[in-house]
């Protein structure tokens, strides 16, 4: 049995924040919990599924967060508790069904947790769902410890059911990623029945139909939901405040934030000069507790991360009561005291809040940093990020760089998200040109492939993941094929969603909670739609550069190659050797080889790596996985592999 | 919560290596050690390249009073466990103080850069150096080799936390270590996970 589900009211865990908030939906009785994979939202429905049987839950992974939304919305409008979660960028992609949502109101409690990363830890992007509530005007509720992650999720189904509106439930990566010790309360022990009622009046929120129209009117029902939530946020015990009555500063901030500035508070040890106000209930901000904690203080300083959200928000507050604050002066992001871009840290607000306060502050003395500056650069080469060994996206890029190389018109590749997105560097050969997001690549390369009339003949290639191809892709192909243009799109298929932790999509014979399902042929997808359509193992390098060469020669409008391995990381393949594989001492030539190093200077897996003394190539036993790709690579046939029976 | 003073408090870990070496799962065995001990324990670590290659840390604050941020502020780490030996040396560029101890697995795994010629690596003696130099002290393991010998180079992570333990600044000890992975392991894990454990012990104490 899942810890997650100890019925012992009062237990102690040490959980990670995305478990914490599990837990919360599970004391508040949830139902129905959807979500896309995403850094670094996944674990929570990876949770829900390993205890859905026990407590009675309807868990999938959805195709992407847009439809995950509607899935989890269904169980609301029957009157059931439900749950969506998504990263960021994910909350871009629900936002459009979001928009009717929040006209149309939903029934039984419904949060949609979004799971933010600032700094693009696991991102190329560093996207503010926060924005999204002020938008849709709906209420947001950041959690500032692992426990409040608990607590919060739990009352926001009842805050939902409240006011018959969506909550949205913050997290960030250091929180959601992060682990602490949670106290339990109660499991839920309620059995709700799914019914979904439209019989009523049209208008009526509880058996009416659901529909954001008559929008005047279900707008202005709408705001009269924030205006509730204002007033329930005045005796929220999630805003907390900490400090002297009369501080020389207040400092307000929310989410994980609040542990960055209790800690630069504590290792100044200025307790009884500066008042910390954490706020978990941050749009709508409440006034009435605002207006008090606002007239402590002359300095008010607000620490969050990337946007200036919650300043923003104080300061229209402000302005607003100034007749009764009185003139503050701010510190944040706008004067420069908080950084703009990137994730905060203990450090940066410590920085902050020295200047601020006037204190020098060194955090070790200058003679050690100095030294250990000195041998950080002198000894300790930088570790770039590379596919893994034993990756078939390697031998895939491999391929196509070769192949564009051969082709010699320029042509380049369009890139979007997955662990292929690396491939903008040298273990991708530099082969990505553009990234952006979920399926772009195929979007941008139609465009590309239509500006032939304008004097451009590089061939265009896409490449998108076998997971991403569902999510996104299918539309942009659609869209290549109806509008003739001539492109190659290379679907990197290893089996799952190999970045996230290989949660099954639509392709796959078994979904999360692990029942079989039909798995949904990409092949025959793409034929449907009108492309030629190859399928090639990328560890045959020489037989998928020739055929990529000849689809790239193909004018003939769309061709798709799917280039079909399983993840090294995958169930299937995870400590499973294929080869034996070792350098042949007496057939590496070394540097004479005149290959320029092809094996360690450019193909670059972890497993092969260069005997500075012998100057010869060599297997790194506990780095290589057996695949054997690399006996491919050498012009001397130097690199032996045998089958492992 | 009832748990013993600690020479510091909060006590600051940092778990690091490289993405693949089991960094993750080193640091929720030895917080799961320590909360069976009734300690507060954050841990703060980041996912994204941990299979890929990167560097990767786990910030572990342990506290017999209350729960503290997940990242160790600069200059606070009390300890510094690294899974492959130039990372120590980057972590302390960040975290480390004149009092910081260092316990260090001596196997190296090299950066692309380095595999291409385009960076170096320091000898294992220049590293030996450098962390001397930089710590208040410094013990130098080599897991690894000693995990390939178990029969499995993963058990270098295990061997580490063995070593950990018998640092001694923690009271936590075998028994702990064996009440956490009888719980999170299949069984058929827990003897070569207890063997590698016990060596890690065992080499500290040589």
């Amino acid at each position: 049995m899942s810890y997650l589900i100890d019925t012992k009211e009062g237990a102690s865990y040490l959980v990670m924040g995305n478990e914490a908030i599990v837990r919360g939906a599970l004391e508040a009785g949830v139902n129905v919990a959807s979500g896309y994979p995403g850094t670094p939202s996944s674990e929570i429905i990876e949770s829900f599924s390993k205890v859905a049987k026990e407590r009675n839950l309807y868990v999938e992974w959805s195709v992407n967060e847009k439809v995950a939304l509607e899935v989890a919305a269904a169980a609301s409008f029957a009157q059931l508790r439900a749950l969506c979660v998504m990263k960021q960028n994910g909350v871009n992609v629900a936002s459009d069904f979001l928009l009717h949502l929040v006209g149309s109101g939903t029934r039984g409690g419904f949060v949609l947790v979004a799971c933010d990363d600032p700094g693009a830890l696991s991102s190329v992007n560093e996207g503010e769902s926060r924005y999204f509530a002020r938008l849709m005007e709906i209420p947001l509720l950041e959690p500032g410890t692992f426990q409040e992650a608990k607590e919060m999720t739990k009352w926001a189904f009842e805050l939902s059911e409240e006011l018959k509106q969506i909550v949205v439930v913050r997290s960030v990566t250091r929180l959601s990623h992060a682990s602490g010790n949670i106290t339990y309360g109660k499991l839920s022990d309620e059995a709700r029945t799914a019914e979904f009622k439209f019989g009523g009046f049209v208008l009526d929120p509880d058996e009416g139909i659901v529909i954001s129209a008559p929008v005047a009117w279900k707008h202005q029902q709408q705001q009269k939901k924030v205006e509730k939530a204002r007033e329930i946020f005045e005796d929220s015990p999630f805003n907390t405040y900490e400090g002297p009555d009369r501080p020389e500063l207040l400092l307000i901030t929310s989410s994980a934030c609040y542990l960055y500035s209790k800690e630069a508070i504590n290792v100044l040890g200025v307790e009884d000069r500066v008042g910390l106000l954490k706020l978990g209930t941050t749009w709508p901000l409440p006034p009435k507790l605002m207006i008090k904690h606002l007239s402590q203080a002359d300095k008010i300083m607000v620490v969050e991360e990337v946007l200036p959200f919650l300043e923003e928000n104080v300061k229209i507050l402000a302005a607003e009561k100034a007749s009764e604050i009185g003139i503050k002066t701010f510190y944040g992001k706008n004067d420069g005291t908080i950084p703009m871009t990137g994730e905060l840290n203990p450090d940066l607000v410590l920085a902050a809040l020295s200047t601020v306060l006037g204190i020098d502050y060194t955090p070790v003395p200058e003679e050690y940093d100095q030294a250990a500056q000195t041998s950080a650069v002198s000894r300790a080469p930088a570790r770039e990020q590379v596919f893994c060994p034993g990756c078939p996206h390697r031998a895939s890029f491999f391929s196509i760089h070769n192949a564009l190389e051969m082709d010699g018109r320029g042509g380049f590749v369009c890139g979007d998200i997955g662990c292929y997105t690396m491939a903008i560097g040298s273990t991708g050969f530099h082969s990505l040109k553009t990234l952006h997001s979920m399926g772009s690549g195929t979007g941008v390369a139609s465009g590309f492939g239509k500006l032939g009339q304008f004097g451009m003949n590089q061939p265009i290639l896409a490449v998108c993941g076998d997971s991403t191809f569902y999510h996104a892709v299918i539309p942009a192909l659609v869209n290549a094929v109806h509008n003739k243009s001539d492109i190659t799109l290379i679907v990197l298929d290893n089996s799952g969603t190999a970045m996230t932790g290989f949660q099954p999509h639509p392709g796959l014979d078994h979904n999360v909670l692990g029942e079989e399902v039909p798995s949904i042929d990409i092949a025959r997808i793409c034929e449907a739609i009108g492309a030629r359509v190859e399928i090639r193992d990328p560890f045959d390098l020489e037989g998928t550069r020739e055929t990529l060469n000849e689809l790239i020669e193909d004018a003939s409008g769309v061709k798709v190659l799917i280039m079909r391995k399983a993840c090294a990381l995958s169930p299937q393949r995870k400590n499973k050797k294929d080869y034996d594989v070792h350098v042949d001492q007496t057939l590496c030539v070394g540097e004479e080889c005149g290959c320029g190093r092809l094996c360690t200077r450019i193909f670059g897996c972890p497993g092969l790596i260069w005997n500075e003394a012998q100057h010869k190539a060599e297997i790194d036993e506990v780095i290589c996985v057996g695949c054997g790709v690399c006996t491919d690579i050498c012009p001397q046939g130097a690199i032996k592999r045998e089958e492992v029976a | 919560m009832t748990a013993k003073q600690l020479p510091k408090d909060p006590y600051n870990i940092i778990i690091t290596g490289v993405g693949g070496q089991g960094n993750v799962m080193a640091s929720r065995v030895f917080s799961n050690m320590l909360v069976e001990k009734g300690y507060y324990v954050t841990i703060g670590e980041t996912f994204g390249s941990s299979q890929r290659g990167g560097s990767v840390m786990s910030h572990m604050r342990v506290s017999s009073l209350s729960a503290w941020s997940p990242q160790v502020p600069k200059g606070k780490v009390d300890i510094v466990v690294t899974l492959e030996p130039i990372e120590a040396i980057r972590v302390l560029a960040g975290y480390g103080n004149p009092a910081v101890k260092v316990l260090t697995n001596t196997r190296a795994i090299y950066p692309a850069g380095v595999i291409a010629g385009e960076l170096s690596y320091p000898t294992l003696d220049e590293i030996r150096e450098t962390l001397k130099k930089l710590s208040a002290r410094a013990w130098f393991i080599d897991a690894t080799d000693e995990a390939v010998k178990l029969g499995n180079s993963i058990l270098g992570n295990i061997i580490m936390i063995g070593a950990l333990s018998a640092v001694g600044d923690i009271p936590v000890g075998r028994d702990d270590f064996s009440a956490v992975i009888s719980r999170t392991l299949p069984e058929g894990k827990i003897a070569d996970n207890l063997k590698a454990f016990d060596l890690g012990v065992k080499m500290m104490k040589q």
